[in-house]
């Protein structure tokens, strides 16, 4: 500390720079120069200290990182959107924490196989490496190849680890989402450019084209803050809020003019905290819904072979997708089919029957279908009627079970289990093992993908165990952008942040740090200030004062 | 380009400086001549080459013999209050020859208005006034009525002190302070117009009486004296306080050389004679039994007998007085309208603007041992004093009280401070620097903080030194001026918690180790200063370390650790995570034997909150980290806001005014929208880019052109042609 003190307090201490001047071969010339440089600079400069390290804290930050601009980590997709499905899309990460933030969601493959996948990611500059994207709970999002750049050997100059994933849109944005609930924040427009520009990456002539976009960029997002919200999103927003900054008040009220106030009553405190973070995680689940509206749902469909799965496929999506013969391995990769379930898009997933076998490219093929279950939203296990429950079915589960448990997913996708062919066998010979499976399954329904019988009632089953409901009341669907989905996410885990601290008894000014950015997060997305906001309902609030 | 010679001069020799290390002289048995005599011995090269060169100037005065070193100081300061005292103490402790002018000599360090210092936020100020080497720590320590710890149980950031003070011994202590230091030079004066010389740099001060002082840095530290006015009920008169004059000519002279001047307005109540007063059926409120401290000096920790504050409140009767008689007030009968504090409203307000609550408290506290005063805190009034004792007689206790003084309003001249910058230099004016209420504060802690840091710049400044800046994360201090300078004021500034927003590292326990270190660069801190410091904070470390290492299992202590935080305690438990469970405190290691005897009861305090709130903290560092590298990033000065098309046209306006010295105060300034700094970020990376591109093209045909002229002439004369 002290040693840093005196480099900051008396530079001329400092070896003198000789290598600024490397014009310069007459070296009393350099040193008067130096010095009539620096006594300008010292005039019309105040020194400048930053002693938020105390002493006794020393050695508990990391070291400080020079040159970098930017305050955080900022993530965002930079392959184009919308315009029809690409092979690859890159989600890009920049910024100080970028190999943290990718070492929680992405699991390199030959590591996850070895260790378990539990050691802190460390990266090899410029070396790609193949794995999964997970998200929060655990579940595979994709496949991706991870591409780390490490400072300053990037386009920002910061730390940079691109993820390429499959060209589709939900799956880019899935891959996104899980970035910013490790922790990045969404990258405004030209952001990464701005980041490299300002960490001396782009040449100047490329300056004013950044500054024209931006500026044009933030002027519509600024006008569109308000107005691109919903009448329920946004009244929800405000009124969490002004709770928070009423809260906020009390708080800081009793803080700053202790003796002039009567006690707070915390018992009504903690309850309208409650209240308010279980209001925030209706919020957030309304969003996830939202989310999953407009990215549509993955329905695989697995079994053993033969017993009827592409006849499903093509019987709910109405289509002659997938080929259907009797002989049993027909179907080698993976099927898909667009179908919309009650107006929400869900594209069904036929795989091939799983098995063991010797031919490779039916071992290919069931590779395929285990990675297709461990990535959708909803699983379907289709059976045989004919068949019953056999050995074949236990030992499947069995098997996606474990590959689910092995990608360390904290929750699994709901499991439906299909009993086709219904028109084959009586249905009391079914009952007993609806109940052997009853505790891995959500839903059993029967269908005949002959008939087409069954399928209906396998739509429902599947929203329910998605908890979707179909979109007929309105009310609770809004639109939320991924900006505000984020701000979201701040909110409710500064929310979670604040429920430990009042479980651990901690003294009422901690509650005021995660309250404090809970209300800064909200007012992020309805484009507000709060800093005045609370002293100024202080003293409009209570009778303060000599 | 004379008048630059000094400057210059100085500069050069900067280095040179070096071999004569400036301590604080404090020769106080020296005689003055003696002294002096010294001064010039020490300092060949310093200060006196920036003096003497004045007498080239032939500035006003100055040929006249005899006069000529005794007007000249490296560092005038104008005002004896708690701003002045600490500006003029820490410069003449960094060895500049000071002179503070003050319009009474009997009034210096006076506490008009209530006689406590500390209290939320304010005794964060005065413990980190203390960690630099300041004064009012010790003040309070030493003249305390009372003490008392706010906030206990609201944790360690909001922890605060308050000390009720005797305000005649504060006065009187706070005198002998002054009179005792050697560097410093007193004078009964009132101060008119400041001197310019032709770079905009300030030469000194004239007072009414003709006389005129020399220094190259001038602190003015004005109060509520620059054309103050104080009223009660209607009548108003020319006052800087009750009974003093105002100070008229110099809001003049500082509009005419082009400052914003403004007007705000406080107040004080009433003081009755304790004496008249009924005690017996009011709620006495009494003084900590274990006394806390303000300074980190030992020296200072002397416990004396406390006194005892009485609390009382409203009734309807005061109620119904006021309500009768509004229209008697100044705010409601509308004939001022200068902005008093939201956070120190007048009764009236209180009963206008709660008219559903059926009573206020209000506190009565003791002036002093010696006098019969007591203040009634929490009844300032603008009601014309026939109506005062009446008003105070409706108070239970108060029925037969003798009022000594009435309550009054005073409005004064401040300059807001967007015209000062962070080293509270004013930006127009090189070497004047404004602290306490003439930048729009309130508050002896407030005043005080000022003080010291420009007392610093200003001794620095007159030595050619840089000045320096304590950020806004660094500390209260820091955030106070920040805020002054860049925020629009609209009522006298009071420093409050919720003003820092990082305010849990900003801690009173930790002030010394967040800024003595740097008093101790700057050279306020002596040897046995450091040196206590030094075993302090080596203790802190040691015992830190031995808590992660000593493990105890089972027994009575796990057992009551149990019951005190209702969690289990396992075998082997480090007394690091005991601590570290809620509700342990340091004291229960004690009771039990498990603590350390060596430490001091706030040592303990501190090791308990490194300890205890580790995670809290690392959080609240790693944020502030984040931040601060975009934060610091410095905007030059000269900046053509207008010239920016891609600012908005607000934010082009705000700027210009404000002129912020860095992006993160950029972004404080009301209506400079994110997008606006981003737009800002991008310029200044583009003209400093640019303006590197010049200067190496620069060096390089330079570089040719000297290493040409080298063979033929000296370098000296390449400094004589600059510097003339």
């Amino acid at each position: 500390m002290a040693s840093s003190l005196i480099r900051l307090l008396l530079p001329w201490r400092q070896p003198k720079p000789h290598h600024l001047f490397p014009f310069s071969l007459n070296p009393t010339k350099t040193s008067f120069l130096f010095h009539l440089r620096r006594c300008q600079a010292s005039t019309s400069s105040p020194k400048r200290l930053i002693l938020t390290q105390d002493e006794r804290s020393k050695g508990s930050l990391s070291t400080e990182r020079e040159a970098i601009v930017g305050s955080g980590t900022i993530a965002a997709i930079v392959t184009s959107l919308g315009g029809g499905p690409a092979a690859v899309g890159i989600v890009r990460i920049s910024g100080p924490t970028a190999v943290a933030v990718a070492g929680q969601v992405f699991r390199p493959v030959k590591r996850w196989k070895e260790e378990g996948g539990c050691v802190a990611w460390r990266p090899k500059s410029h070396f790609v490496e193949y794995g999964y994207v997970l998200d929060n709970d655990g579940n595979v999002i994709d496949e991706v190849l991870a591409v780390p750049m490490l400072a300053p050997r990037s386009y920002t100059r910061e730390d940079v680890v691109e993820l390429q994933c499959h060209g589709n849109d939900v799956c880019l944005h899935r891959v996104l989402r899980a970035c910013l609930e490790a922790g990045a924040t969404l990258a405004e427009p030209g952001e990464f450019t701005l980041r490299a520009f300002l960490n001396g990456r782009l040449d100047l002539s490329q300056a004013e084209n950044i500054a024209r976009l931006i500026s044009a960029k933030s002027a519509a997002a600024a006008d569109s803050a308000l107005a691109g919200i919903q009448g329920g999103f946004s009244s929800l927003v405000k009124s969490l809020k002004i709770q928070c900054i009423e809260l906020l008040t009390e708080l800081e009220a009793r803080l700053d003019f202790e003796d002039e106030l009567p006690p707070l009553c915390l018992p009504s405190l903690i309850d309208k905290i409650s209240v308010m973070r279980h209001d925030l995680q209706d919020a957030l689940d309304t969003a996830n819904y939202d989310k999953l509206l407009q990215s549509g749902l993955q329905i695989a469909i697995i079994g053993r072979p033969n017993v009827g799965k592409s006849s499903l496929l093509n019987a709910w999506s109405k289509s002659e997708r997938a080929i259907v013969t009797e002989i049993a391995g027909t179907t080698r990769d993976v099927v898909e089919a667009n179908v919309s379930i009650h107006g929400i898009p869900a594209m069904l997933l036929d795989t091939a029957g799983i098995r063991e076998t010797d031919d490779i490219v039916e071992k290919i093929g069931v590779k395929r279908s285990e990675a297709a279950a461990l990535a959708a939203d909803v699983i379907i296990m289709a059976i045989s009627a004919v068949d019953g429950w056999s050995e074949g079915d236990a030992k499947l589960i069995e098997h996606i079970v474990t590959s689910q448990k092995s990608a360390n997913q904290a929750m699994t996708a709901p499991m439906i289990l299909v009993i086709n062919k219904d028109d084959c066998k009586p249905k009391d010979l079914l009952v007993s093992f609806e109940e052997i499976c009853s505790g891995l399954f959500k839903k059993v329904v029967r269908t005949c993908a002959l008939t087409g019988a069954g399928i209906s009632e396998l739509e429902k089953a599947v929203l329910e165990v998605r908890g979707l409901e179909p979109i007929s009341s309105a009310g609770r669907k809004w639109t939320v952008n991924q900006r505000q989905f984020e701000q979201l996410l701040r909110a409710q885990e500064a929310f979670f942040r604040l429920h430990t601290s009042i479980e651990e008894q901690l003294p009422m000014d901690f509650w005021t740090i995660d309250l404090r950015e809970a209300a800064l997060a909200l007012c992020q997305i309805s484009g507000d200030d709060i800093s005045e906001e609370v002293l100024t309902s202080i003293f409009s609030k209570f009778c303060i004062g000599k | 380009m004379a008048s630059a010679t000094p400057r210059l001069l100085s500069f050069l020799f900067t280095p040179l400086r070096l071999t004569y290390p400036i301590h604080a002289i404090r020769t106080s048995h020296r005689s003055r001549t003696l002294s002096f005599l010294s001064f010039n011995l020490r300092r060949p090269n310093g200060r006196l080459r920036t003096v003497s060169s004045f007498a080239s100037n032939g500035t006003n005065g100055m040929e006249r013999m005899g006069q000529k070193d005794e007007e000249r100081y490296d560092v005038i300061v104008v005002g004896g209050g708690h701003a002045g005292c600490e500006a003029a103490l820490a410069s003449a402790r960094l060895g500049a020859r000071t002179l503070l002018l003050t319009l009474n000599l009997d009034r210096i360090a006076w506490q008009p208005c209530n006689p406590a210092v500390g209290g939320p936020a304010k005794s964060q100020l005065v413990h980190e006034v203390d960690a630099l080497g300041g004064e009012i720590g010790k003040m309070a320590d030493r003249c305390y009525l009372q003490k008392r710890v706010l906030n206990l149980s609201k944790g360690p950031a909001v922890r605060a002190l308050r000390a009720q003070t005797d305000k005649r011994e504060y006065a009187m202590e706070m005198k002998k302070v002054v009179e005792s230091n050697s560097n410093l030079f007193i004078r009964e004066a009132m101060v008119t117009e400041v001197l310019i010389g032709k770079n905009d740099n300030i030469q000194g001060v004239r007072t009414f009486f003709g006389m005129d002082f020399f220094a190259p840095s001038v602190v003015l530290t004005t109060g509520t004296f620059m054309s103050g006015k104080i009223w009660v009920g209607r009548a108003s008169m020319p006052a800087g306080r009750a009974g003093e004059s105002a100070s008229l000519g110099l809001t003049e002279n500082l509009q005419s050389l082009g400052f914003e001047t403004d007007r705000l307005k406080t107040g004080t109540p009433a003081r009755v004679d304790c004496r008249s007063v009924d005690f017996s059926g009011l709620e006495p409120q009494y003084g900590d039994e274990e006394v806390s401290w303000f300074s980190f000096d030992p020296e200072c920790h002397i416990e004396r007998e406390q006194m005892c504050c009485y609390l009382t409140r409203t009734t309807s009767e005061t109620h119904k007085l006021i309500r009768d008689n509004l229209n008697e007030t100044p705010t409601y009968g509308g004939w001022v309208d200068a902005k008093g504090p939201r956070y120190c409203p007048s009764i009236e307000d209180k009963i206008v603007r709660f008219r559903d609550k059926e009573s206020h408290q209000i506190f009565l506290e003791p002036e002093g041992r010696t006098v019969p005063e007591l203040y009634v805190q929490g009844f300032s009034t603008g009601l014309p004093e026939r109506l005062q004792l009446a008003l105070l007689r409706t108070l239970p206790g108060l029925e037969n009280c003798v009022m000594l003084r009435p309550a009054y309003a005073v409005e004064y001249d401040f300059l807001p401070a967007y015209q000062c910058s962070r080293s509270l230099m004013t930006k127009k004016i090189e070497g004047l620097f404004f602290s306490g209420q003439i930048n729009g504060t309130t508050g002896y802690e407030e005043a005080a903080a000022q003080g010291i840091i420009s007392g610093i710049n200003a001794a620095r400044h007159s030595e050619g030194k840089p000045v320096i800046v304590l950020e806004r994360e660094s500390s209260y201090i820091g955030t106070l001026i920040d805020d002054l300078v860049t925020k629009d004021l609209r009522e006298p500034y009071r420093m409050l918690t919720s003003r820092s927003e990082h305010r849990l590292l900003l801690r009173a326990d930790n002030a010394d180790s967040r800024l003595t270190p740097l008093g101790r660069e700057i050279g306020l801190i002596d040897d046995r200063r450091w040196d206590l410091y030094q075993s302090k904070q080596l203790r802190i470390k040691e015992e830190k370390e031995r808590l992660k290492n000593v493990r105890v299992s089972g027994g009575e202590f796990a057992a009551e650790v149990a019951t005190v935080s209702g969690q289990p305690v396992r075998d082997h438990t480090t007394l690091e995570s005991i601590l570290k469970k809620p509700h342990v405190q340091y004291k229960l290691l004690d009771k039990h034997g498990f603590g350390n005897e060596n430490l001091s009861k706030c040592e303990k305090d501190c090791v308990e909150i490194d300890i205890k709130y580790a995670g809290f903290i690392m959080r609240q560092q790693s944020h502030l980290q984040q931040i601060v590298n975009q934060e610091h990033k410095r905007l030059p000065e000269d900046l053509d806001y207008y010239s920016m098309t891609t600012l908005s046209h607000e934010s082009r306006e705000k700027l210009s005014k404000v002129r912020p010295q860095t992006i993160g105060q950029a972004s404080r300034i009301g209506g400079v929208s994110p997008a606006d700094i981003t737009a800002l970020l991008i310029w200044v990376e583009s003209n400093r880019r640019k303006a590197n591109q010049r200067t190496q093209q620069e060096l390089l045909r330079s570089g040719a052109t000297d290493n040409h002229m080298a063979a033929s002439s000296p370098t000296d004369s390449v400094v004589q042609a600059t510097a003339i």
